[in-house]
């Protein structure tokens, strides 16, 4: 079983609560650098978390290296954007040393002692997520990881336990899909009648539902339903047979044409001493 | 003859110099201050012209080496022998400068050694990091003949000469493997890649080209070898490469314009954008221009047209290779790249130090062995059963 969070964009009051939770649990600093001065430690309680998160709410900014979840605004509707754990991901397919690993849990992690840098991952991401820390010397990739350390203690992610308005809730993948089925036979006109990440890339761990299209909310719409990595393991696959193949093909004509040359140059020869031959028996005669 | 190339020759050195300085200062800032400093990328553009430029279009560059080795060992031609020790060295050192590259490009470049020990099977990059490897390692078996001649290490060489069958077969495999998958690499973005470069062919594409543009750097460096060393250029010989360039390039254009026309891309060519205007740019200057030049006997023929000829073709592929790497993404991205003038300054002195190396290579080495006893034994040894 695999946890997701649920983002109903209609329930949210655009606290910025999430994104402000977000930055104490991983450490990153604060846009406001007055609330930064009184932040928690990253390891507080969870009311000490909530109650700053809550007063001291984020709203817009980029993702970036320093912030991996933002609250957008698309209009008057308010948008959290951050990785979207695909079911089957992109980035983790891509890394050419397995940094980035999907788990059983949900979360979609990274190991920073094995990236190399070459940011693939980031190339590759259908909904641009990864960042990298551009200003280092030593650079990482950042993105968001689920909380997959408060996750493995049996905690949910901080930006759910943050949401005073129930707008991103964490769960089962299944039981959120359910749950999200059941909002949209509810209101069939509060929403449109799609969830997010259900289907798109082969399904996300992330899953949103909105009034608006989706599209207006700047995600993007020409996402097919095959994950992504089918697309290359469809070539891949190909590889050891290509190999093969090619490698008794180029066998083959070199043996042929290595063949035709022996025989030429044989022939030659033949015609050489038969020349000779007919030379000498003229001299003799 | 010296006295009047004098001056030429200084100039270029002088460039050599400045370029070189402006290179080493980036390096520093390089390495110092990291990418964001350096370059102009970004988190929109995660690659730019190290990538775009230096690997995908060095490695394409580099192809005029596996693709003479299969027309001479393989396919028997053994009049082009001529030409191969040139290639064969070009693409040990575009292949050697490619992965110089990437220590400028990887973000942690002391980990390049990563994919040794850490695999992911189905990463194309892994793949491709891989062929390179060992593609690289071919190469400098390749080219080993000429340092065991020159040091007079017969042992080693007739060891060389054993195997060169099986080795050239293993760099033609390793090579087409590599040169596709290059293009594999662009096959899991179809949403942010332009419709004119996005293809479930991509690797077939990045293939043929690769055979089309290696072919015409032979002819390309022959003529500059020519000028500069004072070699005699063996036109009858490359104008046959150029025949063979012509049957690439249509074959390729067959191809590509099947698959625009299938997946409607053509639609596009209606927008007048920007990458409308460097897709025609491409097809014209790149495919139309030299083919129908080669077709035309008297050009192929001239050392002039031929050498026009190749030149194109080069101008397209890079056009090419720049298109799906950066422009192609540009409309998807919502944003624009352009190179720092530090990542030029790298990309220029790593070009700078290739042509450096050959020379160096051409002096010390029996390079060009056009008609040195030497080519004889190769081709007779190795084609004893
Ligand atoms: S959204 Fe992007 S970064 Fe997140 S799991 Fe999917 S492919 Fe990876
Ligand atoms: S940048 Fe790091 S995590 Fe991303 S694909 Fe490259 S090695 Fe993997
Ligand atoms: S905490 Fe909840 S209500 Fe507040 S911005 Fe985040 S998702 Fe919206």
């Amino acid at each position: 079983m695999s946890k997701a969070i649920l983002v109903d964009t209609t329930k949210c009051i655009g606290c910025g609560a999430c994104a402000t939770a977000c930055k104490i649990v991983n450490d990153l600093p604060l846009h406001d650098s007055e609330a930064n001065k009184q932040r928690p430690a990253k390891s507080c309680g969870a009311d000490e978390l909530v109650t700053f998160a809550q007063s001291h709410g984020e709203v817009g900014g980029k993702l970036s290296a320093d912030t991996l979840n933002v609250l957008q605004t698309y209009g008057s509707v308010f948008v959290r954007k951050f990785c979207m754990h695909c079911q089957d991901p992109t980035c983790a397919s891509v890394c050419p040393v397995g940094a980035l690993r999907k788990t059983a849990a949900g979360p979609v992690i990274y190991d920073a002692d094995r990236c190399m840098g070459c940011r693939y991952c980031m190339m590759a991401c259908p909904f641009g997520i990864p960042r990298y820390e551009w200003k280092s010397a030593l650079p990482k990739v950042e993105k968001c990881i689920l909380c997959a350390p408060r996750l493995a203690k049996g905690l949910q992610p901080a930006c759910t336990e943050a949401c005073p308005a129930q707008a991103s809730i964490f769960g089962e993948r299944e039981e959120l899909l359910r749950e999200a089925e059941k909002r949209l036979r509810e209101n069939s006109t509060g929403y449109v009648q799609h969830i997010f990440g259900q289907q798109e890339v082969g399904g996300t761990s992330v899953l949103y539902l909105s009034a608006v299209p989706f599209e207006q909310l700047g995600f993007p719409s020409n996402l097919p339903h095959d994950a992504l990595p089918t697309y290359t393991y469809r070539v891949l696959s190909k590889i050891p047979n290509l190999v093969m193949l090619g490698g008794a093909l180029l066998g083959g004509i070199w043996w042929i044409t290595n063949r035709r040359e022996e025989v030429a140059r044989a022939e030659k020869t033949e015609k050489r001493d038969s020349k000779l031959e007919t030379g000498k028996s003229k001299l003799e005669t | 003859m010296n006295g009047s190339k004098l001056p030429k020759i200084t100039f270029w050195r002088a460039l050599l110099v400045v370029i070189l300085a402006a290179g080493f200062y980036s390096t520093v800032l390089r390495f110092v201050k990291g990418l964001g400093a350096s370059t102009n990328l970004s988190d929109q553009f995660p690659w730019g012209l190290w990538i775009g430029f230096d690997v995908l279009c060095g490695v394409g560059l580099a192809a005029g080496g596996f693709t003479l080795a299969a027309i001479v060992y393989v396919f028997h031609l053994d009049r082009f022998h001529a030409v191969l020790r040139p290639s064969i060295l070009t693409a040990f050192l575009g292949y050697g400068l490619v992965a110089v590259a990437l220590l400028f490009d990887l973000g942690r470049p002391y980990r390049i050694w990563h994919p040794l020990v850490m695999w992911n099977p189905h990463s194309v990059m892994f793949e491709v990091a891989w062929c390179v490897m060992l593609y690289l390692t071919v190469l400098a078996l390749e080219f080993s003949p000429a340092v065991f001649e020159r040091f007079r290490l017969h042992g080693p060489l007739r060891l060389i000469h054993s195997v060169t069958i099986p080795l050239v077969i293993a760099g033609v495999l390793l090579s087409t493997l590599h040169q596709s998958s290059l293009g594999s690499l662009f096959l899991i973005v179809p949403e942010k890649l332009h419709p004119y470069w996005y293809s479930p062919l991509l690797p077939v594409f990045f293939f043929i080209s690769a055979v089309g543009v290696g072919l015409a750097m032979v002819i390309f460096e022959s003529n500059l070898s020519a000028r500069a060393f004072g070699r005699e250029i063996e036109l009858p010989l490359l104008a046959v490469l150029g025949k063979g360039m012509a049957v690439v390039l249509m074959l390729y254009g067959i191809l590509r314009f099947q698959d625009l026309v299938a997946r409607h891309a053509l639609v596009h060519l209606r927008e007048a954008s920007t990458e409308t205007l460097l897709f025609v740019l491409e097809i014209v200057v790149g495919l139309f221009l030299p083919m129908v030049m080669l077709f035309i006997r008297r050009v192929r023929e001239n050392r002039e047209g031929l050498f026009a000829a190749a030149v194109l073709v080069i101008t397209g592929f890079l056009l090419n290779r720049l298109n799906v790497s950066i422009s192609g993404l540009e409309f998807s991205a919502h944003a624009h790249y352009f190179p720092r003038w530090t990542e030029l300054a790298v990309t220029l002195s790593i070009v700078g130090m290739g042509f450096l190396l050959f020379s160096l290579g051409v002096r010390y080495f029996n390079v060009f062995e056009v008609h040195a006893p030497s080519a004889e034994p190769v081709v007779a040894r190795a084609s004893r059963p």
